[in-house]
C-alpha cells in the first residue's frame, strides 16, 4: 500500500489505475482488544488514529454498525470555525483548527480544507453590540476575528440582499478569516486509512448491543457479532448515545434531533466565503463543484428518523431566499438530515461516564465535524491514560452536577 | 408535517400552530432533594429510540398545554391526552401497546 502523491496518480494514470488497493483492511472481529471504540464516524476514527500515533496503542477495534462515516460526519454541511465565546471553548476548538490546517500532510490524504473565511451577519443594533463583543471575546482568547461594517460584508458577498426592503437588513458581521470548510468523507476516510495503517482493526457491520458489566466495570461489549472484551471502551455514536447509555444503565443530559442540509444543482462561482445568519436560521457555503451547502435550524422535536420534516424545510429556504434573492429559482438537488446529540449547553462531553471503563465522546450536537480532529486527540489522551487532558477536564459529564456549564447556545448565539 | 389533536378544544392541528415542551413526566424534585436528584430532574432526559411522552402547548389556539405519545423513528403520534396527569392513563398506553407490541412499557 503505497503513499498517496502527484507522481503516484500520474504512474497509475499511465497503467490504467490497476495499482490501487483498497484504503482499509476488513478484518474479521477478534475476541478482545486493549481499547475498543464504538462508532466509526469521524471522532471514533480520529480518537483510533492519534491512539496509535500518539500512545502507540495499536490493539483497538473500532466498531460500526453501518459503514464508516455513514453518520452525520458523512452527512454535514462541513463548516470547520472556531469563534467560539468561552476560553474553554476556544481552547478546544482552535486546537482543531490548528490541527485540520495540517492534516492533509498528516494523513497523506486530502482533506481539502479551504481556509475560506466565514461571516456571521447581525440585523439590528443589538445584534451589533453582541457581535462586537464577541469578537473582543474571540480576540482575548487568542482566536482571530474581525468586526465588518455593511460595506466590507456587502465587498465580500455582493449577491447578499441589500435592499431597502430585506426582511432583515444587514449592519454588518463577524469575520473569521481562518475559517472554511472541509471534505467530510475525505476526513473520515483518511483518519480510516491512517489508522488502519498503524495496525488498528475497523469492523464494518458490527453493532454494538450491549455493554459486558463484570462487578460493576465495564469489560468490553456485545455485538451482532458477539461479544468482545475490552480493557477500556470509548463511545463516541454522536445521535444514539442516549440509546446506548440505557443499555449501560444511566442517562445522559441529551437530546437527539434531526438536522437537515441541503444542496442545489451546480452553479458558476457567486459565493467564495462562508455566511450565516443566526436573524434568518440560515448558513450556506459554495462547494468547489458548484453546488449551494445550505442548512438552518434543528427539527422542533425528538427524533430519530434520518428524513427532517417540511416546516423547517421551508422556513430555512425561505429564509435563504430572503439573504440571497438571486438563489431563489435556483433547483435543489438534495436534501438530508443526520441526527445530532444536542446538550443542555451546547457544549461537548468527553470523558469518564458513570460505568467505571466506559468513556464518553458526546453531545457535539450541531457542530462536531470541525471538531474532529480535537475531539480524537483528546478522547485518545482520555482513554490512553484513564484521565483528562488539561484542554478536555472542563468538559466532563460532572459539569452539570457542579453547574458548572459551558453556555455556548447562550453566547455565542450560534447552534452549529 | 405532525398533526396533533389538541384534547382541550378537539382540533386536529398542524404541529405550526403548536410548540413543543421537550419530555413529559419529569418530577419536579422539592427542597429535599439531592444534588443528583436536581442534576436528574433538571438536565437528564430517557430521549428514547422510539416511543415518547412529551409536552406541547397550543399555542396559535386555546393556548393550553397537554401532552401526547409519538414514536421518535416514525414520527406516528399515538395519542394526546390533557396535561393535569403525572402519568400517561391506561388507554393511551392500551393503543401504544396494540401499535407497539413489543415495546417495554412505562415508565
Ligand atoms: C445536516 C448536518 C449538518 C452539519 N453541519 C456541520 C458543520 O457545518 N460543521 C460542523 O462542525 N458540524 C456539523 N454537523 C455536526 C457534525 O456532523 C457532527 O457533530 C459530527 O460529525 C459527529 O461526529 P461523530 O463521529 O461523533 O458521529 P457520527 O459521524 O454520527 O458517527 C457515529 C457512528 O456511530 C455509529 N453507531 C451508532 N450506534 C451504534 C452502535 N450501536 N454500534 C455501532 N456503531 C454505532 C453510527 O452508525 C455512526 O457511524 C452537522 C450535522 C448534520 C446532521
Ligand atoms: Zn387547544
Amino acid at each position: 500500500m503505497g503513499g498517496y502523491s502527484a507522481l503516484r496518480l500520474l504512474r497509475e494514470g499511465l497503467r490504467d489505475q490497476r495499482g490501487w488497493r483498497p484504503a482499509w483492511r476488513s478484518p474479521k472481529l477478534r475476541k478482545a482488544y486493549d481499547i475498543v471504540i464504538v462508532g466509526a464516524g469521524g471522532h471514533g476514527l480520529a480518537t483510533a488514529y492519534y491512539l496509535a500515533r500518539n500512545h502507540g496503542i495499536t490493539d483497538v477495534a473500532v466498531l460500526e454498525k453501518g459503514w464508516l462515516g455513514g453518520g452525520n460526519t458523512g452527512r454535514n454541511t462541513t463548516v470547520i470555525r472556531s469563534n467560539y465565546y468561552y476560553p474553554e471553548s476556544c481552547a478546544l476548538y482552535d486546537l482543531s483548527l490548528r490541527l485540520y490546517e495540517g492534516l492533509s500532510r498528516e494523513l497523506n490524504y486530502n482533506v481539502m480544507f479551504s481556509r475560506r473565511g466565514m461571516m456571521i451577519l447581525h440585523h439590528s443594533e443589538h445584534e451589533r453590540e453582541i457581535a462586537a463583543r464577541t469578537v473582543n471575546a474571540m480576540r482575548l482568547n487568542g482566536v482571530d476575528a474581525e468586526l465588518l461594517d455593511r460595506d466590507e460584508v456587502r465587498a465580500r458577498a455582493p449577491l447578499l440582499n441589500f435592499g431597502e426592503d430585506a426582511r432583515h437588513p444587514i449592519l454588518g458581521a463577524v469575520w473569521q478569516e481562518r475559517a472554511g470548510t472541509g471534505r467530510h468523507d475525505a476526513v473520515a476516510w483518511g483518519y480510516a486509512r491512517a489508522a488502519d495503517r498503524l495496525g488498528v482493526e475497523i469492523v464494518q457491520n458490527c453493532e454494538v448491543t450491549g455493554f459486558i458489566v463484570e462487578g460493576g466495570t465495564c469489560k468490553g461489549v456485545e455485538t451482532s457479532l458477539g461479544p468482545v472484551r475490552a480493557g477500556r471502551v470509548g463511545m463516541a455514536v454522536a445521535g444514539h448515545s442516549s440509546h446506548l447509555a440505557a443499555m449501560a444503565g444511566f442517562r445522559l443530559p441529551l437530546t437527539s434531533y434531526a438536522l437537515q442540509a441541503f444542496v442545489s444543482e451546480p452553479l458558476k462561482p457567486m459565493l467564495d466565503c462562508v455566511v450565516a445568519s443566526p436573524a434568518h436560521g440560515v448558513y450556506i457555503s459554495q462547494s468547489d463543484k458548484g453546488g449551494l451547502v445550505m442548512g438552518g435550524a434543528l427539527d422542533r422535536v425528538p427524533t430519530y428518523g434520518q428524513r427532517g420534516n417540511l416546516p423547517v424545510q421551508e422556513d430555512v429556504l425561505g429564509g435563504l431566499v430572503d439573504c440571497f434573492p438571486a438563489i431563489a429559482r435556483v433547483g435543489l438537488l438534495r436534501q438530508w438530515a443526520g441526527i445530532v446529540d444536542v446538550s443542555p449547553d451546547s457544549s461537548p462531553i468527553l470523558g469518564p461516564s458513570p460505568l467505571p471503563g466506559l468513556y464518553l465522546n458526546c453531545g457535539w450536537g450541531t457542530g462536531g465535524f470541525k471538531a474532529i480532529p480535537a475531539g480524537g486527540l483528546l478522547f485518545a489522551h482520555i482513554l490512553a491514560q484513564g484521565a483528562h487532558h488539561p484542554i478536555s477536564a472542563p468538559f466532563d459529564l460532572t459539569r452539570f452536577e457542579r453547574g458548572r456549564l459551558i453556555d455556548e447556545g447562550a453566547a455565542s448565539g450560534i447552534a452549529h | 408535517m405532525l398533526l396533533l389533536e389538541c384534547p382541550y378544544c378537539g382540533v386536529m392541528a398542524d404541529e405550526t400552530e403548536l410548540a413543543p415542551g421537550g419530555e413529559a413526566h419529569v418530577a419536579r424534585r422539592g427542597p429535599e432533594a439531592s444534588e443528583e436528584e436536581f442534576e436528574a430532574y433538571l438536565f437528564e432526559r430517557k430521549n428514547p429510540r422510539g416511543v415518547h411522552f412529551e409536552r406541547w402547548r397550543h399555542v396559535m389556539g386555546c393556548g393550553k398545554w397537554f401532552h401526547a405519545a409519538r414514536d421518535t423513528v416514525t414520527l406516528e403520534v399515538f395519542a394526546t391526552y390533557p396535561a393535569q396527569m403525572q402519568a400517561p392513563p391506561e388507554e393511551v398506553l392500551a393503543a401504544i401497546r396494540s401499535k407497539r407490541p413489543g415495546w417495554e412499557g412505562w415508565p
